[in-house]
């Protein structure tokens, strides 16, 4: 990652977060504290490949008002830099994720919280913002220096003003997308250095509850790692008479099956994190972890120990599943060795759901001249067909040529109902494309478009220039219709992975996928040759000039011969003698 | 002469229809060599679907026509094809008529330069005769029509093809005498690209002469016809602008046509010098090399007007020969524009002459194989592709410079007569001194 911009001493990690003293023994003020609330929760899915997928949620949520002119100055569970980052530039929504690796859709269904390789960055700014694109760039210079990633190579080539795609995750009425801004970095590698300071951010830190788990030499060695800060205001309740904060720190890991190299199927978390649970977090108002067992109520395929009694339901992704639940705030839960490692055994295999809604992304053509790029979308239902917003931003050197747009399912032209379409300025903004395409029920809708490959200058290329440039993903949102009907009640009872997005009507949840990223050579100049090719050229124009010159400046003459050297001794030595020459 | 003119026009338009309809052209439109960011046929298409979607073409950075451009095609983009064909059949007419009518007046000259025994005796053969220059209209009108380059720029619809026929129109009204159609050709030549401004004075020298009116800072009369032309040229051009800013409403398309075009922002590799000049430049030295590569264009006008001044019509071509090699997107379009002096071929230097068109047919059949090299096989890299960039502007250079050393020399002979003697008697040789 690029060094780290120098911050003023404002943003000082939150190393006042070792509160360890109990709750109740709050300090007396005058001015009663905001309420403040924490819960943790981990999700275990098996999945049918054998791969094992864990998602962690810590949410904070806190009533406080950032906006008003009251400075808030006692933070207490809600991180003092990201409450920092919060008021001063004037930020409703704000979310960031870095993600390594890529999620195989058809092997492990849909994440509760998709995100594109590399680094993700998307912000609503509240409506008293009047240079939104001078906040953008310090902000993302501020987040930058946070997360320890390079996060100040977002700039205006690769920020993009999606017009309906990023609609807000939380509450409030400002839609005018000009207070919008997404950016992606496909490109970023995630490694310690980013866990770190987004451990720093919780509550209890990595030294209690379910943090302890979250060791890096484990968790990147993995398929799929994914970290991600979602900040958004939220209803306190059903009427809506208060609003809080919420901070959600999310993190998905898939863990390969082949990676422990044991070939058991069995499934531990000392075996995942190479730590068990002792405690949940004092701070949290709930801790609890919740293994998917929807697709082994009796017990057939794999077995948990040790058991537990507590079971839930929740609806998510379309789907009724069930839960088996460890509630850390109970004792019990440690049993007597006072530590917790749950253990997942397999016993048989068996076919998964197909996703209902999948997408990939190639580039198709042959040379460093043109391409064309292809997104393929699936709709796998049988009977319904749904239409979904298809968010592209391509770097503006690979040119698009919109005329060649086509959109065909079936093998018939699918003509997409909406298209905002920005082209790019050389050196300054990406393309930007979005449309709303219907996808019929049970196929593949193919959008394709050519483009064209630039020739940079040689100081743009990056110092590996035949690896080749990144696009970034594209994103794919829409309502799918689900089997079941959706709970459209948000409650604080509620698992943190079935509340994340927000869910309107029972018919239909809110899913976004995200399809790979593209890598794409470019044509390179040699870079060895900028003097040379100075010289050469600047020789060739001196020809021209110098031809020219000659012919414009002389003119014709009859030639003397000169006489030859004998005889122009001669005369100089008569020349010297005074006497006239030859 | 209208019939063999006719039979060539139909050969002509024969076999650019064959080409259209064969699998060639749309390889040929892909060609770096043929078609550049400013006069590519796939961004006018671009650019009317980014109409159609309600965006403004200028908004992002494909298109680079001007709106008139946008404006004609709005309603012919289904009859391109025989837009372009007839584009270069106008550009064939009107270099015919005025190449004719060009003759005629260098015969009446001669026939008063004969009478007035302005002539020395032992030129007579460099005096051109009636019979041998009665083929030279249709020979021009088939070397431009019949054109390898020509034949490729009009099958991938380039519009360098309309800016030819404008600037021949522009010929053809300047020979004829006629000012105001000239200025107001003029005027859209240098709407589309900046560079025929440099025209301007030749037509200025060559519509003075017409007129009798003596070449002399001091008078009066020569000033009038200065103002005159002046002001219909900027009037006709102040027009056209204008009349582009009613098409879409806003002033978009200055930045977008004219300073794409003088601030070379596009580095796609073409037969010019100026893209990789500027892919290797050191960010440092950027403008200034492109300010000095810019005026390198518009610097000959002034010293090839005061040599030129006698002969007009010489200094159009050899303006439009150094406009083609030296401007920031040359195509092989304005190669073949640049090739019409051909017709004044003299026998002075014509092995010079057969030297250079030898090493320039080999360039241009080396360009697309080290462009397939690079970009498809991987096997060679850019600098290849530059060296033949380098070396097909060198041969043009040189064979620009062929010509003009052959023009002064012709006329040298006809003032100092054919055979030379030097004081002793004895044969001299010409130098330049």
């Amino acid at each position: 990652p690029a060094p780290k911009p120098n911050q003023p001493t404002s943003f000082e990690a939150t190393a006042d977060k070792e509160d360890t003293s109990a709750p109740e023994t709050v300090v007396q003020s005058s001015v009663p504290q905001p309420k403040d609330d924490f819960q943790e929760e981990l999700v275990i899915r098996p999945l049918h490949s054998g791969d094992i997928y864990a998602s962690f949620q810590f949410r904070t949520l806190w009533e406080t008002d950032f906006m008003r002119g009251n400075k808030v100055s006692h933070y207490r569970l809600f991180p003092k830099s990201l409450g920092q980052v919060i008021s001063k530039f004037s930020v409703r929504e704000l979310h960031i994720s870095f993600t390594q690796g890529y999620w195989r859709t058809m092997q492990w269904g849909q994440p509760f919280l998709p995100s594109p390789p590399g680094a993700e960055l998307w912000v609503w700014f509240q409506d008293s913002v009047t240079d939104v694109d001078g906040t953008w760039k310090e902000l993302t210079n501020v987040l930058s220096g946070i997360f320890c990633a390079s996060l100040n190579f977002i700039d205006s080539t690769n920020t993009v003003q999606p017009s309906a795609s990023f609609k807000p995750l939380g509450i409030g009425n400002v839609t005018d997308h000009r207070f919008l801004r997404y950016a992606t970095l496909p490109r970023e590698i995630v490694c310690t250095e980013n866990l770190t300071p987004w451990k720093k951010l919780l509550p209890c830190g990595s030294k209690a509850g379910l943090a302890v788990l979250l060791k890096s030499e484990k968790l990147f060695h993995s398929s799929f790692h994914s970290q991600a800060v979602h900040i958004r205001p939220v209803c306190q309740d059903w009427q809506c008479k208060t609003t809080s904060w919420e901070l959600r720190q999310t993190l998905n890991v898939v863990f390969d099956l082949h990676t422990p190299g044991q070939g058991k199927l069995e499934w531990s978390l000392f075996k995942m994190f190479s730590r068990t649970l002792t405690e949940a977090c004092p701070l949290a108002s709930s801790s609890k972890i919740y293994i998917d067992i929807t697709d082994d109520p009796q017990g057939e395929q794999f077995e948990v120990s040790p058991a537990t009694h507590l079971l839930s339901q929740a609806m998510v992704l379309g789907d009724r599943r069930t839960f088996s639940v460890y509630d850390l705030t109970q004792q019990i839960t440690f049993g007597t060795v006072r530590s917790l490692n749950l253990l997942i055994r397999w016993k048989s295999s068996e076919d998964m759901l197909r996703p209902l809604l999948h997408a990939e992304r190639y580039v198709a053509g042959y040379g460093l001249q043109t391409g064309e790029i292809h997104t393929l979308m699936y709709n796998n239902h049988p009977y319904r067909s749904f239409p979904v917003l298809l968010l592209d931003s391509v770097p503006w050197y690979l040119r698009l040529y919109i005329h060649t747009l086509t959109v065909t399912s079936k093998g018939k032209d699918n003509k997409p109902s909406y298209i905002h379409y920005q082209p790019s300025k050389d050196r300054v903004r990406p393309h930007l494309l979005e449309m709303l395409v219907q996808l019929p029920p049970n196929s593949v809708t193919e959008v394709t478009v050519q483009f064209e490959r630039a020739l940079l200058k040689w100081t743009e290329y990056t110092p590996d220039p035949n690896h080749g440039f990144y696009v970034g993903s594209s994103v794919i949102s829409s309502l799918v219709p689900s089997i079941v009907a959706m709970d459209t009640n948000s409650t604080r009872e509620q698992p943190l992975f079935s509340s994340f997005f927000p869910c309107k009507e029972e018919s239909s949840y809110f899913m976004r996928v995200y399809t790979e990223p593209l890598l794409v050579n470019l044509p390179t100049p040699d870079f060895s040759m900028p003097y040379n090719v100075i010289c050469l050229t600047c020789t060739v124009v001196a020809v021209g000039y110098g031809s020219l010159y000659n012919l414009l400046t002389r003119s014709f003459q009859i030639e003397e011969p000169s006489p030859g050297l004998a005889k122009r001794i001669a005369n100089i030595i008569r020349k010297m003698r005074g006497v006239p020459p030859l | 002469m209208a019939a063999p003119l006719t039979l060539l026009l139909l050969v002509a338009v024969t076999v650019r229809a064959a080409l259209y309809r064969s699998s060639l052209a749309d390889l040929i439109s892909e060609r770096v060599e043929v078609v550049s960011p400013l006069t590519a046929w796939k961004r006018v298409v671009e650019g009317l679907a980014l109409l159609d979607l309600g965006v403004s073409p200028y908004s992002g950075d494909v298109f680079h026509e001007t709106p008139l451009i946008i404006y004609l095609f709005h309603f012919l983009v289904d009859y391109a094809e025989i837009t372009f064909m007839l584009a270069d059949v106008i550009t064939a007419v009107a270099l015919y008529l005025s190449v004719k009518d060009y003759n005629k007046q260098v015969f009446r000259k001669q026939k008063y330069a004969l009478e007035a025994d302005r002539y020395p005796l032992d030129c007579l053969e460099l005096i051109r005769s009636p019979k041998e220059m009665q083929y030279i209209p249709l020979k021009v009108a088939m070397f431009y029509l019949l054109n390898p380059f020509t034949i490729l720029s009009c099958v991938a619809k380039s519009t360098c093809g309309l800016n030819n026929a404008v600037i021949a129109l522009f010929v053809l009204s300047t020979i004829k005498g006629n000012v105001l159609l000239s200025a107001i050709f003029l005027s859209l030549a240098t709407y589309q690209s900046i560079y025929p401004l440099t025209l301007c004075a030749a037509a200025l020298l060559y519509l003075l002469q017409r007129q009798y009116i003596p070449v002399n800072l001091r008078r009066f009369s020569f000033w009038w016809f200065v103002a005159q032309y002046a002001f219909m040229y900027l009037g006709s051009l102040f027009v056209i602008v204008g009349l582009s800013f009613f098409l879409l409403g806003s002033w978009d398309f200055l930045p977008s046509v004219y300073g794409f075009i003088l601030s070379v922002p596009d580095l796609t590799p073409n037969i010019g010098l100026f893209w990789y000049f500027f892919a290797e430049m050191f960010e440092h030295f950027r403008l200034f090399f492109l300010c000095v590569f810019q005026i390198n264009v518009f610097f000959y006008t002034v010293p090839l007007s005061i040599k030129l001044k006698e002969h007009p019509v010489f200094l159009i071509f050899m303006q439009l020969a150094v406009i083609s090699i030296f401007k920031s997107y040359p195509t092989v379009g304005d190669i073949a524009a640049s090739f019409i002096k051909h017709h004044k071929a003299s026998s002075a230097s014509s092995l010079n002459i057969f030297l250079v068109s030898c090493v320039l047919l080999a360039c241009s059949a080396l360009f697309p194989v080290l462009w397939h090299l690079w970009i498809y096989a991987g096997s060679a890299n850019s600098n290849f592709y530059y060296a033949i960039t380098l070396l097909f502007n060198v041969a043009q250079i040189l064979l620009v410079s062929d010509y003009f050393y052959a023009f002064l020399r012709r006329e040298h002979h006809l003032s100092h007569g054919l055979y030379l003697k030097r004081k002793d008697g004895s044969e001299a040789t010409l130098v330049l001194k």
